[in-house]
């Protein structure tokens, strides 16, 4: 196999948390993303899940340097970017383009569509001229589907659809070979959703380009990823090929995620089996020691679990940071009714409660 | 009869200077104690509107309100202010979509709890902050008299959720409206949000209006679904028939068009064409008939009419999807 296109390396983004009216004094640190490995093959689309406050953005935006990461390393085509000088780094951006979840908030209201596709070619140097450019434009605008009096309108014109192509002309104008998708199709509605993914997925088949996609669905991750990785506040807790880790999920949370997505078939729904999770996500400030799911995990065990930090090793092709993955899948471990314990810092969220755990493991959809 | 029998409700906005907008424009259905009834659509297509008339929560001034909505024997539509405030939060009550700007942020969590409890039940002091602690434990909200005296902000977005339906269910309605309850909700708490909505029908026979636009969570948990398309219902049908064989178009256009987890990379996505402000006015015929590859020429021209069969399954389409080429 080739050498990926991106590999990401322990990488940490751990933001501070400051009090003081006139000196801040840092009192703790959110760690956002707390040692990420992951490699993105060339070519091909890294799905990356997780619920909100799990770090999946940062991660993305990490990788960009949009936020500077606190400590590891990102290789882009074998260059170390964490490295890299400002000025250098501008000129790698052309190659790493980012879609946003909401188009409305990530295109200028005040500027047409022309200005806004035109903006990254001048900054970057592309196209000898104003006409030059205008080929380019008009080229990237038929590959996105947009018609061609787009170039004079207003964001506000489009239907939410529609800027989201946008959205995407202005990434594809630069002929970047990664693009960062954070969320591309979640703000719009489900016959929306589905242009734009196949949208997507054709513009992967022409140019050949790698994806990294960031979502919280996970049926929409799996339709348009190779790799899917699956986070848990600041960590990856298991990477699988897409068809394989939707067929035999290894760790409690992705089992956990992947029988509280609702199938639109009421002869699965009734099927199914659900594992209901206690109470929320705890604090990325303050993570339980161990494995950080261990406070939610209805398969969690009294030794190791509580104490003894999970890293991500091979199981039988997928990569899963869980001390007890095998005997969990063999059916070894039961799941059991626990009460758990959450570490928050004082006067901040909940207690979770009771899981209630039906006893038989069953089949994930 | 029915609990709630909502007869050909229309709601018109009209704003002086602007288009009129027919944001429903004659729906019509009807809940049963202990059922649950869905209105499934994309945004736009008139289903929160819908709840807001039900509830009598729209403008006095700008929107219209026609049709008729008989909650067992009474008028809803036709009732005063006054009237119905004695109803709402009481009969009938409502979840909303975002916990965090439903609940008043300046006041602790208790008090908006046991304000239902005072005003419709007749509870005072410690019995009222009593119940509300044992409201709070129901939806599954641990330590809840410490929970009481905590602001919104304090709480998680699923423990918000929580509370909001531990007012809604204080009084013990007969009818519960949610609209979209889980929107904002990651999946894992929305399997909780929604395995406690289903406890609670099953334990109460409360009916249950479900407005959501995610055919996943109808799939799971509603007994009758009605598919809203440019403020009309489209397609009626009990849950298992609607999902195995659909009949309108738009309907078969959205099973088609959503990811499935259980279906594999590589499958084509069948999106449907253009969006949803490619559509014709009911008055001039379908209003799905410009997105539509099933149009003929009787879809422009006269609305179509409601077809019923002989299941109870019905769907407003002149060339239905035949039954046998399901999604």
């Amino acid at each position: 196999m080739s050498q990926p296109l991106v590999e990401v390396r322990d990488l940490k983004v751990h933001f501070p948390i400051t009090t003081g009216v006139i000196f801040d004094r840092v009192v703790g640190h959110v760690k956002a993303v707390d040692g990420v490995d992951l490699a993105v093959p060339r070519g091909k689309t890294y799905g990356l899940v997780g619920e909100s406050g799990c770090g999946k953005s940062t991660l993305g935006r990490a990788i960009l340097r949009l936020t500077e990461p606190t400590a590891g390393s990102v290789r882009f085509d074998g260059v170390e970017l964490t490295k890299l000088p400002p000025a250098k780094m501008r000129g790698m951006r052309r190659r790493m383009q980012m879609i946003f979840q909401d188009p409305m908030s990530s295109l200028d209201p005040r500027q047409n569509v022309e200005s806004i596709l035109v903006e990254g070619l001048q900054a970057h140097g592309i196209g000898a001229d104003r006409n030059e450019r205008r080929k380019i434009i008009s080229k990237t605008l038929d590959a996105v589907g947009l018609p061609k009096w787009a170039l004079s309108r207003y964001p506000h014109e489009f239907s939410g659809g529609q800027r989201q192509r946008i959205g995407i002309a202005r990434a594809l104008v630069l002929g970047p070979e990664l693009i960062v998708a954070d969320e591309p199709v979640s703000a719009l509605d489900v016959s929306i959703q589905a242009q734009v993914i196949n949208l997507l997925d054709e513009l992967q088949d022409e140019l050949g380009l790698t994806y990294l996609v960031i979502a919280h669905d996970l049926a929409v991750v799996r339709h348009i990823s190779d790799v899917v990785g699956v986070m848990y506040l600041g960590a990856l807790v298991e990477e699988a090929p897409s068809d394989r880790l939707y067929r035999e999920p290894l760790h409690p949370y992705t089992r956990a995620l992947m029988s509280a997505v609702p199938v639109p078939d009421p002869e699965v729904e009734d099927r199914r089996e659900r594992i209901l999770l206690a109470g929320d996500l705890p604090s990325p400030a303050n993570p339980p020691p161990g494995c950080r799911f261990h406070t939610r995990c209805p398969w969690a065990q009294p030794t190791r679990c509580a104490d003894e930090r999970p890293v991500l090793r091979d199981v039988g092709g997928t990569r899963v940071a869980c001390h007890w993955a095998e005997q969990i899948n063999s059916g070894e471990l039961r799941r059991h009714e626990v009460r758990v314990e959450l570490i928050r810092p004082e006067g901040e969220g909940e207690t979770p409660g009771v899981v209630s755990a039906p006893s038989e493991p069953g089949s994930y959809v | 009869m029915a609990l709630l029998d909502v007869e050909d409700l229309s709601v018109t906005f009209r704003r002086r200077g602007q288009r009129t907008v027919h944001a429903v424009d004659g729906v019509s259905f009807s809940v049963d104690a202990g059922e649950v009834v869905a209105l499934v659509g994309e945004s736009g297509c008139g289903k929160s509107v819908t709840s807001l008339a039900l509830m009598g929560l729209l403008p006095r001034r700008g929107a219209q309100v026609g049709g008729s909505a008989n909650f067992d024997g009474t008028e809803l539509l036709a009732l005063d202010q006054r009237s119905m405030r004695d109803i709402r939060g009481k009969d009938v009550a409502m979840i909303f979509q975002d916990p965090l700007s439903s609940l008043n942020p300046v006041i602790p969590i208790g008090i908006q709890v046991t304000e239902v409890l005072v005003r419709h039940r007749g509870m005072s002091g410690d019995a009222a902050r009593k119940e509300a602690a044992n409201l709070l434990d129901r939806v599954g909200i641990p330590d809840p008299r410490r929970r009481l005296k905590e602001y919104p902000h304090q709480l998680s977005g699923g423990m918000r959720q929580r509370a909001l339906i531990a007012i809604a269910v204080a009084c013990q309605p007969r009818l519960l409206i949610a609209d979209e309850p889980t929107t904002a909700l990651d999946v894992t708490i929305q399997a909780q949000i929604l395995e406690l909505l289903k406890e609670l029908v099953r334990d109460s026979n409360t009916a249950l209006i479900m407005i959501t636009h995610d055919l996943g969570v109808v799939a799971g948990m509603c007994d009758m679904i009605n598919v809203l398309y440019a403020g009309r219902v489209v397609e009626s049908a009990r849950r298992k028939e609607l999902f195995a064989a659909p009949r309108h178009p738009y309907t078969v256009g959205l099973l088609r068009s959503i990811p499935r987890l259980d279906v594999g990379r590589g499958e084509k996505l069948t999106p449907i064409r253009g969006s949803v402000r490619d559509v014709l006015p009911w008055s001039e015929g379908c209003a799905f008939a410009p997105r539509c590859d099933r149009r003929i020429d009787a879809s422009i021209g006269e609305p179509p009419p409601m077809v019923p069969t002989h299941t109870g399954h019905s769907y407003r389409c002149v060339n239905p999807v035949p039954v046998e080429e399901k999604a």
